[in-house]
């Protein structure tokens, strides 16, 4: 006898089930990338809404999460691509909080939060090989799959990024408050 | 572990060569109370990627998509749209017939006016039929 399985649609805690183990990977790559936490938090708002929209799609999908944070990714990258194209950078609307520059002042006394202002200064592809290697303990695999890069090139970018901060780090040690 | 041993797996560290298990054995040994001083520099950065870890995405996300809420809201706006041309049309068409109607009853009405006074004219005209007939019985009778 032919039985048709037709699969009932993701109800809302099963999307949230699914999605709850790595919304948070997903902030963190989108703050490493948008540095604003508030941006951040639009973007990966953004992202959980696309993929609930797309939850049939992901009902399908062995690993949802490497889709999302492709998804994070892509989505970061184009928000300062456009940005760049307006002329809207970034370090302006840091400098309009002063408040918040005020904060990271304190704050740079603490050398690591140093390290969080080197990570900055990174070029985006060094940023996310750092980010997903030493935060979120992604393998070389997965991360070569996830940036569409090959495997001796993350090692290579990875290995750029690690002594760049050890670097800067160096620097400001010896100078003190950088 | 032995600070030798530590040194090395730096040194590979920063060549990006080290596996996951041997970047959990440096971030173990950099989040002792106790670091060797010539390694106190590294402290920071295997500091920050811990710290970095525990941060949260607190938001809420609304999954109601707001999209849909858009569409069934057009859709239910253009039936209104509709409904209200539809009925609005026949509505007015409605009345139109009723001015035709009553338009209609008007001439009928003054048609059957006229009729009827022709009628009545007719009618005193056959009066002088009955003359007629009475002169005839006379006749009959006188005969």
């Amino acid at each position: 006898m032919v039985t048709t399985i037709e699969q009932p649609t993701m109800t809302q805690s099963e999307f949230l089930n699914v999605v709850m183990p790595f919304k948070d990977k997903l902030y963190r790559l989108a703050k490493r990338l948008l540095v604003s936490s508030e941006e951040a938090e639009d973007a990966t708002q953004e992202i959980l809404m696309k993929l609930w929209a797309k939850k049939k799609m992901i009902e399908n999908y062995k690993n949802v999460e490497a889709f999302a944070m492709t998804m994070t990714k892509n989505f970061c990258l184009d928000r300062l691509k456009s940005k760049q194209s307006n002329n809207l950078k970034l370090v302006h609307s840091n400098y309009a909080d002063g408040a918040s520059s005020l904060q990271k002042q304190v704050e740079s006394k603490d050398s690591v939060s140093w390290v969080e202002r080197i990570m900055e200064e990174l070029p985006e592809q060094q940023k996310m090989v750092l980010q997903l290697r030493d935060i979120e303990e992604y393998d070389f695999d997965e991360i070569s799959e996830l940036l569409e890069m090959k495997p001796t090139a993350v090692r290579v970018t990875l290995s750029r990024a690690r002594k760049t901060v050890r670097e800067k780090l160096l620097q400001k040690h010896s100078y003190g408050i950088g | 572990m032995e600070l030798d041993n530590i040194e090395k797996l730096l040194e590979k560290y920063f060549e990006a060569t080290t596996t996951e298990a041997e970047e959990k054995n440096l971030r173990e040994y950099f989040s002792q109370e106790k670091v060797a001083p010539q390694l106190e520099q590294y402290r920071p950065i295997f500091a920050y990627f811990s710290q970095a870890k525990e941060e949260r995405f607190t938001k809420q996300v609304p999954l109601k998509p707001r999209k849909n809420y858009y569409k069934w809201l057009s859709i239910a706006a253009v039936a209104v749209i509709a409904f209200g041309i539809y009925f609005g049309n026949a509505y007015q068409e409605r009345q139109i017939e009723k001015e035709q109607a009553l338009y209609a009853y008007n001439e009928t009405k003054k048609a059957l006016n006229l009729l009827a006074e022709n009628f009545g004219k007719g009618t005193e005209k056959v009066a002088y039929l009955n003359e007629f007939e009475e002169t005839k019985q006379k006749i009959y009778k006188h005969n």
